[in-house]
């Protein structure tokens, strides 16, 4: 694994310092994980979830209140005009 | 009387007597926060004004009338800061509603007080990821209290605290109330709903009580659990009546040791305190058997991959947009990039650069789908083990409370020292950590915790036979 490639898929930023003790790290834990592929599993079937349960569903319906435009700006980092403000991002 | 010393058994007693009222008794813990809390940093913070104006309305007749209940950090109460113990939420969210488990503890009369420390986004077995401050065991300031939930474990044992609420995706209620020698349980996958608590890993994480004796953790749980309209994941499987289940004795318990969790790396001191805590069950009229759970050795390497890679999906929402911290840029790609670098600690960034590593193209099978697979094989362990047993027993933690430092430039031996918790969370079972006595070091004496697992649903049997041992 090259740390800084993926680390820009994550879209973190990392310090060349940080990119580095990452980089020695993650390869001793990637190198634990290789154990992983000494087990036999074929014809395993994956487990998604422990409990096997699909397809819940309701009725389309508003359902219960739902959380106040205010509320919700309260917690924004930038607003403008009642709404979240971000940077421009076609140029 | 200094409330937060009392049991909620206890605490409910004397506001039967008409000794305290709720509003005493919130005064009281603030008290004991105030004046021990300090040197042990189990709190982040607690808003008695809030709290006292929920003790107005409080109805004594109910299970949790009253009562107030330290919240584990990533639990939205409404009204409240809610952090994640991380610098991207820190001082920057308040939360806009209740999670379903503060709507249910309400609904029991229970009062939301204190938001207890923990590892950032429930991501260590420490404590020291907090991103906030350090959390210090109360049995030994210089050692960890265990984490990831270690500041919902400290205030229960540092009595600054009634009962705490704690989350468990790997072992982060067992293994702190291990340490700390308190109560812990997680519930069975679906048991209890997780909407308005902070996701780390959605198909591991669950929530549950964390206090000083086995019945109080029975009544906690009794209030949280059942079906949630808001969380899909959340089982409608019948609650039953966890108080009537501690009630009966444990003659005829089949009780199952697995070899494997009794083999290299456990402590000699922890395996000789376990293995005491077996002989007492089976003088009760437990009987043990032998089981064995062999894909055990790979439980951590299939957890750290699937645990990361929804990590890795659950914290792209942290993107400095909507909510938390948003670092100052030039574009979107750079304020996202800009935001999660200066808001996550390095173990977030760690595990977020795991998980999309083993999601990404050309690696998903190798790493994701294996673990996937992997983790089938652990399930498929546990169901044949309790094919023969009602309750499996074992220690929960290889060691004692580690010291602070001792770990940190190491993630991956921190990880291992979660060896006998995280199969749990791999195969949706539930768990309870109950102390069983203590081990010296250096001068101080060292709390070690019994692990009890129950099969899916089986809350009921684990809570009988920790009940059982702890009155015994």
């Amino acid at each position: 694994m090259n740390v800084r490639d993926v680390a820009n898929l994550a879209r973190i930023e990392l310090s060349d310092e940080e990119a580095s003790r990452y980089q020695e790290q993650m390869d001793q834990i990637l190198h634990y994980v290789e154990q992983l592929n000494q087990i036999d599993v074929e014809g395993i079937e994956p487990t998604a979830h422990a409990a096997a349960v699909f397809d819940i569903v309701r009725e389309d319906v508003a359902t219960g209140s739902s959380i106040s435009q205010e509320a919700v700006l309260g917690n924004a980092p930038e607003t403008a005009h009642d709404q979240i403000k971000m940077p421009k991002v076609v140029e | 009387m200094k409330v937060a010393t009392l049991s909620i058994a206890q605490l409910r007693s004397a506001y039967a007597a008409g000794d305290l009222t709720p509003a005493d008794a919130l005064k009281s813990v603030a008290e004991s926060i105030d004046s021990v809390d300090g040197d042990i940093g189990g709190y982040l913070s607690y808003d008695l004004d809030l709290a006292l104006k929920d003790a107005e309305s409080a109805d004594l007749s109910l299970p949790l009338g009253g009562v107030p209940i330290a919240i584990k950090d990533l639990i939205n109460v409404e009204g409240h800061p809610c952090s994640a113990a991380s610098k991207i939420l820190d001082g920057k969210y308040q939360s806009p509603y209740d999670a379903t488990v503060i709507r249910k503890l309400r609904e029991a009369g229970a009062i939301p007080f204190g938001r207890a420390n923990m590892d950032e986004f429930a991501m260590g077995s420490s404590n020291e990821n907090s991103g906030i401050k350090p959390c210090r065991n109360p049995h030994d300031l210089d050692r960890i209290p265990g984490g990831s939930s270690g500041g919902s474990a400290a205030v229960v044992a540092a009595n600054t605290a009634v009962a705490a609420l704690g989350t468990d995706t790997g072992g982060s209620i067992r293994q702190p109330a291990s340490h700390c020698g308190v109560v812990g349980l997680k519930p069975t996958y679906g048991r209890v709903s997780r909407f308005g608590l902070v996701a780390f890993a959605s198909s591991l994480d669950q929530c549950g009580p964390m206090t000083k004796t086995v019945e109080d953790a029975a009544t906690l749980l009794q209030a949280i659990s059942g079906a949630c309209d808001r969380d899909s994941t959340c089982l409608k499987e019948e609650v039953p009546c966890y108080a009537d289940a501690i009630c009966k004795d444990i003659k005829g318990l089949k009780i199952g040791l697995p070899a494997e969790y009794f083999a290299e790396g456990l402590d000699p001191a922890v395996k000789v305190k376990v293995e005491a805590a077996i002989k007492q069950l089976e003088s009760l009229g437990a009987e043990i058997h032998e089981v064995s759970l062999p894909n055990t050795e790979h439980a951590v390497a299939t957890y750290y991959v699937i645990a990361t890679a929804e990590a890795s999906a659950n914290l792209a929402r942290f993107d400095g947009v909507r909510y938390g911290h948003r670092a100052e840029a030039d574009g979107l790609i750079e304020l996202y990039k800009k935001s999660r670098a200066e808001g996550f600690g390095d173990e977030v960034k760690r595990r977020i650069i795991l998980g999309t590593y083993v999601l990404s193209s050309g690696y998903y099978d190798a790493y994701y789908t294996r673990a996937q697979k992997v983790r089938t094989l652990i399930r498929n362990d546990f169901q044949e083990a309790f094919s023969k047993v009602d309750v499996i027993a074992s220690p929960v933690s290889p060691t004692p409370a580690f010291k602070m430092g001792e770990k940190c430039s190491d993630p991956l031996s921190m990880y291992l020292a979660d060896i006998y918790t995280i199969s749990a969370n791999l195969a949706g079972i539930c768990g309870i950590s109950v102390p069983c006595g203590t081990v010296p070091a250096n001068g101080k004496e060292l709390p070690v915790g019994l692990q009890l697992l129950g099969k899916s649903f089986g809350e009921a049997d684990i809570l009988r036979a920790a009940h059982a041992y702890e009155v015994s």
